[in-house]
């Protein structure tokens, strides 16, 4: 087992002094002349790195490492409710063809559900080399027993080295079972993912609520696991030609029960709600009418994006009042916001500063939204802003018809 | 009914920053409260409690400073806890973490519920209840977002799916995972603080549990390695730009596809 060890004949007044000090979870503690490793340890290794030196030791353990080469390819949990694949699985195929190239490895699909074969096709068109299919009516609804079983199974069969899995509420609750079956590692909600040349997957995520990024790796173990958000990854442009084969996969009866039933499913009423939006467009008083809505109600759907705004078109009647940003409405951390013909008064910015990309257009260069804005554009918004509805349709690829 | 609710104590406030040259935590104070979204999991056992009656218990893994938030617990109106804590466990990955939980709530006699929180605001996985019902062999519902009816041997919850919610019962034993308003947490009573501050809160070390193969805890147990930690980086672009309104629609386009908004 890895050891951190103090040794205590180095220790004197300052130095213990120091260490306690340098340990950020005050996991040393200082007894009578000895100093106390606590429960409190996390094992961060400052104390070896920035104490006085010598005096606490890390001793690693050699560990057993897996033969690496036994595992190969990257497999991608295909995820979906009632056979309707949801898009964040070809953004992880995306994903793992990159990864792949690297290491000249297959990718993989495990399709898990009821009356899918024919779904599956879908995916070949993504340039998956295989999709492994288990089919079977008691997979019809996400149950965690029959599902980790035929996970498993698929792991068994294929050993990939690496699995991504979308960090839906399935990927969420099937990934992290299906790791503790393997005692392996899974990283999650990964934002950056590299392959490493003897296939180690280096995995970067956020933590703390964002506050801090992490880099993970998993090199003793396999497979690697990972689960990835919806929208982080990109898609790759869907073939003309299908590629690839469809497995169907046997799995023993006795792996399909389950003490779990579901009973009923109801679709979402989705309440649009611009705190949890990760794309704004917001307006303000440059408005003339409230027929110019139209333009800006354009340009959000080309954008996927939520209408919000100031107050005083609020006041106008122009959007209701859960549309405000503010200090008097709500507050966004989008990914993006455009905000257009908008002053930026504290009361407005309060409400929006920390997205992660700020777009202003507004004619006045000494407007103060440009004082928070990343990217300033001086111009008027009825020039500006029926170009860019032009330039965004044009802008769209033209695939193979669907 | 026999309940079992997970907490785990976390810094006090997420606003953590890191020495960008040192690439090392910085903690100003060492305030630590119980993880916000457990607050859900202990008031859902409180009213399955009100409702079926039966004892709630709490299971923490951390430090011994980590008592605090079973206390914490029993002001709300939790009956006994238990505190996991052993150095051997220090720097423990998900999997070695619910390894060790699940060591010790076998050591808690029989058990119909375990309830987790959502997340952590500190380590922010998700993943602990998940993982802790595969060594626990029983089976579990995440994103619980409502308690429908509990029967004799089994409960009917909804599940919180990203179209839809879908409404499933499961038997005891099992483990869910609450979303977070799934009841008002109430606050904890000054009366109960009283009596129960000299409540016992027995310690599970390492020399108690079942499987004393010291390779499936702390850091050796822990397959994920964190190679280092550093702040996000931020968007710290400042740029003005100017032009006819063709011009500056284009030069927006083309930063939009570069940011992948289109
Ligand atoms: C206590 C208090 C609380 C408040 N809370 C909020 C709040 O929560 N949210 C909020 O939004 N406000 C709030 N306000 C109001 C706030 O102070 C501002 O008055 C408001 O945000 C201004 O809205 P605006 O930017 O749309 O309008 P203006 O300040 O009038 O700005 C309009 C901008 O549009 C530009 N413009 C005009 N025509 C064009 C064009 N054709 N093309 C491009 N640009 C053009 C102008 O240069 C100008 O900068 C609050 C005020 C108080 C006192
Ligand atoms: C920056 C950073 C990133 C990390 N990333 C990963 C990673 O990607 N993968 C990984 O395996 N490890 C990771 N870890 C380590 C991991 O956070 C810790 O091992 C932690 O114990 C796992 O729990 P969590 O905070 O993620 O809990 P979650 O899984 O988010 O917690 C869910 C619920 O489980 C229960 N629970 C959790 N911890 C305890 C406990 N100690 N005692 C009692 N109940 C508990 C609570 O009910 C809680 O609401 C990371 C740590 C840091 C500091
Ligand atoms: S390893 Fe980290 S947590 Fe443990 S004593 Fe050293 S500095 Fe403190």
């Amino acid at each position: 087992m890895s050891k951190l060890i103090c040794h205590q004949e180095k220790l004197n007044e300052s130095i213990i002094q120091a260490l306690v000090e340098v340990c950020p979870f005050n996991a040393l503690e200082a007894k009578n002349g000895t100093l106390e490793i606590t429960a409190a340890c996390k094992m961060c290794k400052i104390c070896v790195k920035k104490g006085p030196k010598g005096v606490m030791e890390f001793v690693e353990e050699v560990s057993t490492t897996v033969d690496k080469d036994l595992w190969k390819g990257i497999g991608v949990y295909v995820d979906h409710v009632e056979g309707e694949i949801h898009p964040v699985t070809y953004e992880l195929i995306g994903k793992a063809k990159e990864l792949a190239a690297v290491v000249n490895f297959p990718v993989y699909c495990v399709f898990i559900g009821n009356d899918i074969k024919d779904k599956a096709q879908e995916l070949l068109y993504y340039g998956v080399d295989e999709v492994f299919v288990y089919d079977y009516e008691e997979l019809n609804h996400f149950r965690i027993e029959p599902y980790t079983a035929a996970f498993e199974d698929f792991i068994q069969k294929m050993k990939p080295s690496s699995l991504l899995v979308g960090a839906t509420t399935i990927g969420r609750s099937l990934a992290p079972r299906v790791a503790a079956r393997f005692q392996t590692g899974l990283t999650a909600d990964c934002t950056t993912l590299e392959m490493k040349e003897n296939t180690d997957l280096v995995q970067i995520r956020p933590a703390f609520g964002g506050n801090i990024m992490a880099q993970i790796i998993c090199p003793n173990t396999r497979p690697q696991m990972a689960t990835v958000r919806y929208k982080v990854m990109d898609a790759p442009e869907k073939q003309c030609e299908p590629k690839g084969k469809i497995t169907l996969c046997e799995l023993d009866p006795s792996k399909l029960v389950s003490a779990i039933k579901v009973l009923k499913v109801t679709r979402k009423e989705i309440e649009e709600n611009i705190s949890d939006a990760e794309v704004i467009i917001a307006v303000g008083r440059a408005l003339k009418s409230e027929k110019d809505m139209a333009m800006i109600q354009e340009l959000a759907q080309l954008l996927g994006a939520q209408i919000a705004g100031t107050r005083p078109l609020v006041e106008a009647g122009w959007i209701n009042a859960k549309q405000q940003i503010g200090l008097s409405g709500r507050t966004v951390k989008p990914k993006l916001i455009i905000t257009l013909g908008i002053s930026g008064a504290v009361q407005f910015a309060a409400g929006m500063n920390s997205s992660e990309q700020i777009f202003a257009i507004n004619k006045d260069p000494h407007a103060s939204i440009f004082n928070i804005a990343h990217y300033g554009i001086i111009g008027d918004i009825y020039e500006v802003v029926p170009q860019l509805i032009e330039d965004i349709k044009s802008s769209r690829p033209l695939a193979c018809a669907r | 009914m026999q309940i079992l609710v997970c907490i785990k104590q976390v810094p006090g406030t997420s606003k953590i920053d890191v020495d960008p040259i040192t690439g090392v935590l910085k903690r100003d104070g060492v305030d630590s409260k119980m993880n916000p979204y457990d607050l859900f999991a202990i008031e859902t056992a409180l009213r399955l409690k009100e409702q079926k009656g039966g004892t709630i218990k709490v299971i923490s893994m951390g430090p011994p400073q980590a008592k605090e938030v079973i206390k914490e617990a029993f002001m709300m109106g939790a009956d006994e806890g238990v505190l996991v804590s052993d150095r051997k466990f220090a720097g423990a990955d998900v999997l070695a973490t619910s390894y060790a939980i699940s060591q010790g709530v076998r050591q808690l006699g029989n058990l119909d519920l375990i309830l987790c929180g959502k997340q952590t605001t500190d380590g922010d996985t998700a993943q602990v209840g998940p993982e802790m019902a595969e060594y626990l062999g029983i089976p579990h519902i995440a994103n619980v977002l409502k308690i429908i009816e509990v029967k004799e041997s089994s409960i009917l919850v909804e599940m919180d799916m990203a179209n839809t919610i879908e409404m499933a019962e499961i038997q005891f034993p099992c483990l869910l995972t609450v979303e977070k308003d799934i009841f008002q947490p109430r606050l904890p009573s000054y009366k109960k603080k009283l009596s129960t501050k000299d409540r016992e809160i027995k310690t599970i070390t390492f020399n108690d549990l079942e499987d004393k193969n010291e390779k499936r805890y702390g850091l050796s147990g822990s397959p994920t390695q964190v190679e280092r930690i550093f702040p996000p980086s931020v968007n710290s672009d400042r740029e003005t730009w100017t032009g006819t309104g063709a011009e500056l629609s284009s030069q927006i386009t083309d930063k939009l596809k570069q940011l992948k908004f289109i």
